[in-house]
């Protein structure tokens, strides 16, 4: 469905060059559903850009449903849909006309049109505000319609930058459903980026993990957390056993390193252990055989943030604006 | 439902394309007054205000002569109609503004519309009005001793329109790369609409002015379409008319070139 290679965005600010995107190469196959997962300015959107045809690539190729998108923008165009950062809706508009005239925009005929918007509008919550002018919705209704003008023509390759911002838990969970409905009935090809991890972790089968413009990594987010992070393991010993839990610990966590931290009389170890759960039993066992029991233990699984601090040694959720 | 679209799109972008997107991106732009009647009904009356508080002094201020012999209204409407078409379409950059600043013209540059209809079909909303318009002042005037030739004054209407597209893409371009420095468009539209709309006789006859004045208007196309809206709207069809409908033409064309210039170099 998508292929780039050396895919190239430069912008020349007063002489400045600022490379947003060096050289990318995405294969996305018909179906998948992948995030593009990066802190702010890493470059998500301007690759958005260039593969719906709003920024011509300064080097580089891109196919797109099997067209190139400086060849062939306009078949491009009416292949995909794309939801952008900003908002769609025009401000002076009423929310039922902008939806109907995006579905004319598409080829729709009038009919067609009408009972689409009323149905978005329906199951994303806004059919009360069909007319409305834009400018009176709030951040998230706002949000939520740039979703409905994005599904009215149902694309097969669909393109969504940051869709989620501002929307409550509750509608963000209802524009999972859509999402994946549309991909249950349609096949939909779906691409988004993010910077919440637990959306990009929970929903997509697979994370591009994007940083100055620059692929770092590409796979499940199962297979990510699994390959770079592991799970946080912590245990709490008597000060006295602390000696004897040390050695079993660095012998357990092979790479990485262990921390520990003294207070009151009791030693906290913590370390990053691949197969943490499946370790740990056997670890308690052993602990407990040397006669230094462990007085807690705690075992959190990895996130997505943790991917990207081993990366980068930066965290997300800094929100790490370099 | 998509796919209509799609095998369209094989087809490189045909007349039918332009004139149906066209149709679309017009429909849109109009909704705005469609929904808003009060100031729809305000704007189809300002001109008659204008009419009403300049025509008088007109006849008083400039010797007769120079009106050709004509009624003074005969010759002065038609200016009038020529300059609410100026000011009208050399603001088709300023709507596109509000939404470069948002998202939503993003969104329709993301569609399928072909590049030339997002400009002319911005640039007849801004014509439409004048229709009405063009029409209402006619016939308000015909008892003050303005006689309304109907056919032609349309004609005449159908070549502001023209010449209106050219206008509405070179104020779209002008919007698209005064972008995040929107003072740049003010500045130029109002710059050079003034001179152009001196130098051509909408307001006063350029005859009754010096030698360089009258040389410049003969390099200013506006010229030669107040010139065929006279003709017109007396009732004739001549060179004059003929000039004017090229002057027409060859800014829609110059527009437009330079619109889709201004479209794509905006995508680097
Ligand atoms: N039109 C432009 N002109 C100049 N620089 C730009 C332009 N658009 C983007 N950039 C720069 O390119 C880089 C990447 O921007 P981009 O918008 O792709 O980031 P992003 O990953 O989408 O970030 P965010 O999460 O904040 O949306 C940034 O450094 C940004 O300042
Ligand atoms: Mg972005």
């Amino acid at each position: 469905m998508i292929h780039t290679r050396k895919l190239t965005k430069n912008f020349t600010v007063k002489k400045d060059t600022v490379e947003a995107v060096k050289g990318v190469d995405i294969d996305v196959a018909p179906g998948e559903l992948v995030a593009f997962l990066g802190p702010n300015g890493a470059g998500k959107s301007t690759t958005l850009r260039m593969l719906t045809t709003l920024l011509r690539p300064t080097s580089g190729s891109a196919t797109v449903a099997g067209l190139d998108v400086v060849a062939d923008p306009a078949g491009v165009r009416a292949r995909i849909g794309y939801i952008g950062q900003g908002n769609g809706g025009g401000h002076s508009y009423r929310v039922i006309d902008e939806m109907i005239m995006q579905g004319r925009f598409y080829g729709m005929n009038t009919t067609d049109a009408t009972a689409r918007a009323k149905e978005l509008l329906t199951s994303l919550d806004l059919a009360d505000l069909a007319k409305r002018t834009v400018i009176k919705l709030s951040g998230g209704q706002r949000r939520r319609m740039d979703v409905a003008l994005g599904l009215m023509h149902s694309p097969r390759l669909l393109f969504l930058d940051e869709p989620s911002t501002g929307m409550d838990p509750q509608n963000r969970a209802n524009l999972w459903e859509h999402i994946m409905r549309m991909r249950a009935e349609h096949g939909t090809t779906i691409v988004l980026t993010t910077h919440y991890m637990d959306e990009a972790d929970s929903m997509s089968e697979r994370v591009i993990v994007i940083d100055h413009g620059a692929i770092i990594a590409d796979n499940t987010a199962a297979r990510l957390k699994a390959d770079l992070a592991g799970d946080l393991l912590a245990v709490e010993v008597a000060a006295a056993s602390a000696a004897e839990v040390r050695g079993l610990l660095a012998r357990a966590a092979a790479e990485g390193e262990l921390e520990e931290h003294a207070f009151d009389g009791v030693v906290r170890f913590r370390l990053r252990l691949s197969n943490g759960a499946r370790l740990a039993p056997e670890l308690l066992r052993r602990m407990h055989d040397a006669g230094a029991p462990a007085q807690s233990l705690e075992l959190k699984p990895p996130t997505l943030d943790d991917v990207f601090l081993e990366l980068t040694g930066r965290s997300l959720r800094e929100g790490a604006e370099v | 439902m998509a796919n209509t679209r799609v095998e369209q799109a094989e087809q490189k972008p045909g007349l039918d394309r332009v004139l149906r997107d066209t149709w679309y991106v017009f429909w849109r732009e109009m909704l705005l007054p469609l929904r808003d009647p009060f100031s729809l009904v305000f704007s189809l009356l300002q001109p008659l205000v204008f009419l009403g508080l300049f025509g008088p002094l007109l006849g008083s201020a400039v010797g007769a002569p120079a009106f050709g012999g004509q009624s003074t209204l005969q010759w002065f409407l038609p200016g009038v109609v020529v300059m609410i078409a100026l000011f009208g379409t050399s603001m088709t950059g300023s709507n596109l503004q509000y939404e470069l600043m948002t998202g939503s013209y993003e969104r329709i540059l993301a569609t399928p519309l072909s590049r030339s209809s997002l400009m002319i079909g911005r640039a007849l909303k801004e014509w439409a009005p004048l229709v009405v318009q063009g029409l209402l002042i006619s016939v308000v005037c015909i008892p003050f001793g303005f006689v309304l030739h109907p056919l032609h004054v349309l004609f005449g209407l159908i070549i502001l329109g023209i010449f209106g597209i050219g206008l509405g893409a070179l104020s779209y371009s002008l919007a698209l790369v005064s972008q995040n420095k929107e003072w740049i468009f003010w500045g130029v539209q109002q710059t050079l609409l003034f001179p152009l709309m001196i130098l051509s006789g909408i307001m006063l006859p350029i005859e009754a002015g010096p030698e360089w004045m009258k040389v410049a208007s003969l390099f200013n196309p506006l010229t030669y379409l107040v010139n065929a809206e006279r003709e017109l709207f007396a009732g004739a069809v001549g060179v004059d008319t003929l000039y004017g409908l090229l002057a027409a033409v060859v800014t829609a064309a110059v527009g437009l070139v330079v619109g889709i210039r201004a479209i794509s170099r905006n995508t680097n």
